[in-house]
């Protein structure tokens, strides 16, 4: 589910920043706002325990596999979305630093995709309706599921639209997206099921803390319209200058399904996912075409400049691991 | 439950690496901040292709690794283990993409192959630089760093928290688990149980939140964090900051193998 600095454009990597770090900014500014000090060491301790607890894993009934909790909208319920989000950026943030789950420049996209996402599409629109203040144990559990597993393909979505956006990975958003969404659909009723065991046993236990759910005001209902379209709208600009990208993969998949068997191989079948999800059904036939007449885009490559290049790669790793032990050894 | 000592013990070993004293964690942690987000935009701009003239940014990863004297095996091992994902992501590059390219003199290679060597190679470069400068680093540093480069007190604050807290309820955590176990708990616990243990951490969560806040307002908190971390800019980091940022603009325009590789051979151009 972490997207990777590998696989990101810096125009999409700086997009996702900028969309992230603007929720940060305004999360923050409310949080303040709410002037409970009882928050801070709160938010805190929370961020450890569901860092902590993503690393404990239940056994998912009848399927031989575990899964674990991801954290986003256990805290949107506990904290209300905002301080929810600073919580879970702070968490993915130290991930991001210490374990190398993404890396930096994907920080935002992960900010999106498991922040933003979970705590102010999920929790407002799917949970709470779902599960109103008064609500009966099944609904809440049931409420749960929903939006963990609404907010986990949302967060797949955001993940292959970020892919496909970047252009760097060859993956076509089709198959893609078909391979990914049943994927996240299994993640994110385990992560259902977790979330919802936490909340009914808190209701339980201390049901004080989980009675009184921070309001959702229309305000912040509009904002998240807002930051959605513009989202939307930002994505749609970085896809639409980009058909080329997509299709001139798409034609490279569709072409060589044409010259060899289509049954058989990773891309026949990848082909037949998208055949029969039928995602983009009609991009198959023109795009063949296109690949016919499209030339590689690599530039003309000479001999010499090739033979060149070979020799300065390896000098220049020679030159690195030089002065790698160079600058080690003047300590 | 082993995963969640071993990340406790990872985090423990990048905390003491960063308390040492360093060429790297002397640096301002602004100056390491900036310079490494200028590597990432420099790395990851190149088109997707892009193998050779990408090596030249090898040298900054390896000089981070060298100052900050981050073990080698440390870093390969984080490498390894966050690698999958890269993996996975790419390696369908080499089925979708077939056209042929020209590597080098009569060697032509489908061009997926080159892209997934593109993206391995982004992936440790980015990787790597990250985990060097924050093994060099330090959370606290970074942290007053990115307060002092405009980053909400609030989230700040918060990152240090759950810095702090990890250590605490991560541990608590660990137990419950080694309890289980020496009940006989096997495997992943049921659903079931999973609710009482993560929950029974979830309300120790709770009460030690409590706790912490009344030792704060005993100690003068009025919901503001303050740090007395002092940053200082120095000359060094302004060398420091201006030299890798020219050497990236350098290595982004020329393209610096291909230089150095027909000086070597002594093929015009």
């Amino acid at each position: 589910m972490h997207m990777a600095d590998a696989l990101l454009s810096p125009a999409v990597g700086g997009v996702m920043w900028v969309a992230s770090a603007a929720t940060l900014a305004v999360c923050a500014r409310k949080v303040s706002a709410r002037s409970e000090d009882r928050l801070v060491p709160l938010m805190g301790v929370l961020g450890a325990f569901v860092f902590a607890a993503q690393m404990i894993n239940f056994a998912i009934p009848g399927t031989g596999s575990s899964g674990h909790l991801g954290g986003g909208l256990l805290l949107a319920i506990l904290l209300g979305p905002s301080a929810a989000f600073l919580v879970i950026a702070s968490v993915l943030t130290v991930q991001a630093l210490f374990f190398a789950d993404g890396g930096l420049l994907a920080l935002g996209a992960n900010l999106f995709n498991m922040g933003v996402l979970p705590c102010f599409v999920a929790y407002p629109l799917l949970y709470r309706p779902l599960a109103p203040a008064g609500s009966s144990r099944a609904r809440v559990g049931f409420a749960a599921v929903v939006a963990a597993v609404g907010a986990l393909l949302l967060g797949a979505t955001g993940v292959v639209l970020q892919t496909v956006a970047s252009g760097i990975s060859s993956l076509p958003s089709g198959p893609f997206l078909a391979l990914m969404l049943p994927i996240h659909l299994a993640i994110g009723l385990a992560e259902g099921l977790a979330t919802a065991a936490l909340v009914l046993f808190l209701a339980k236990a201390r049901p004080d803390l989980v009675a009184s759910p921070v309001p959702v005001r229309r305000r912040s209902l509009a904002g998240l319209a807002v930051a959605a379209a513009l989202v939307a709208g930002v994505l749609s600009w970085f896809a639409s200058p980009r058909p080329d990208g997509l299709e001139w993969s798409i034609a490279h998949a569709a072409g060589t399904a044409e010259l060899k068997a289509p049954e058989s191989g990773v891309h026949g079948s990848l082909a037949l996912v998208q055949a029969t999800t039928a995602l983009l059904p009609d991009y198959d036939m023109p795009a063949a075409k296109v690949a016919l007449e499209e030339e590689s885009p690599w530039p003309e490559v000479n001999a010499g400049k090739s033979f060149a290049g070979l020799v300065g790669a390896l000098a220049t790793l020679a030159l690195v691991v030089a002065a790698g032990f160079a600058l080690g050894r003047r300590r | 439950m082993s995963r969640l000592e071993s990340a406790l013990a990872d985090l423990r070993l990048a905390d003491t690496l960063a308390s040492r004293d360093t060429a790297l964690s002397r640096l301002d942690p602004r100056a390491k901040i900036v310079t490494t987000i200028a590597f990432l935009f420099a790395v990851v701009s190149y088109e997707r292709h892009t193998v050779v003239a990408l090596l030249p940014f090898l040298l900054y990863p390896v000089a981070l690794a060298s100052m900050g004297e981050v073990p080698w095996r440390w870093l390969a091992r984080k490498l390894a283990l966050a690698a999958p994902f890269a993996v996975l992501m790419g390696i369908a590059n080499p089925v979708l993409d077939r056209t042929p390219m020209e590597v080098s003199q009569g060697v032509t290679m489908a061009g997926g192959w080159i892209s997934f060597g593109s993206i391995l190679l982004r992936f440790a470069l980015t990787v790597t630089a990250a985990l060097a400068v924050v093994a060099g680093t330090g959370m606290h540093a970074l942290c007053a760093g990115l307060a002092a480069l405009g980053t909400p007190r609030v989230f700040t604050a918060q990152l240090l928290f759950l810095w702090r807290y990890t250590f605490v309820l991560g541990g608590e955590g660990a137990r419950m688990a080694t309890a289980r176990e020496a009940r006989g708990g096997r495997g992943s616990p049921t659903l079931a149980v999973y609710g009482s243990l993560a929950g029974h951490l979830l309300l120790r969560a709770f009460e030690r939140a409590e706790r912490i806040y009344r030792a704060m307002l005993a100690r003068g908190f009025d919901g503001e964090i303050r740090s007395v971390r002092t940053l200082r800019w120095s000359p060094r980091d302004t060398v420091f900051v201006a030299g890798w940022v020219a050497f990236f603009i350098a290595a982004r325009a020329v393209y610096l193998p291909l230089v150095l590789g027909r000086l070597l051979t002594g093929f015009g151009g």
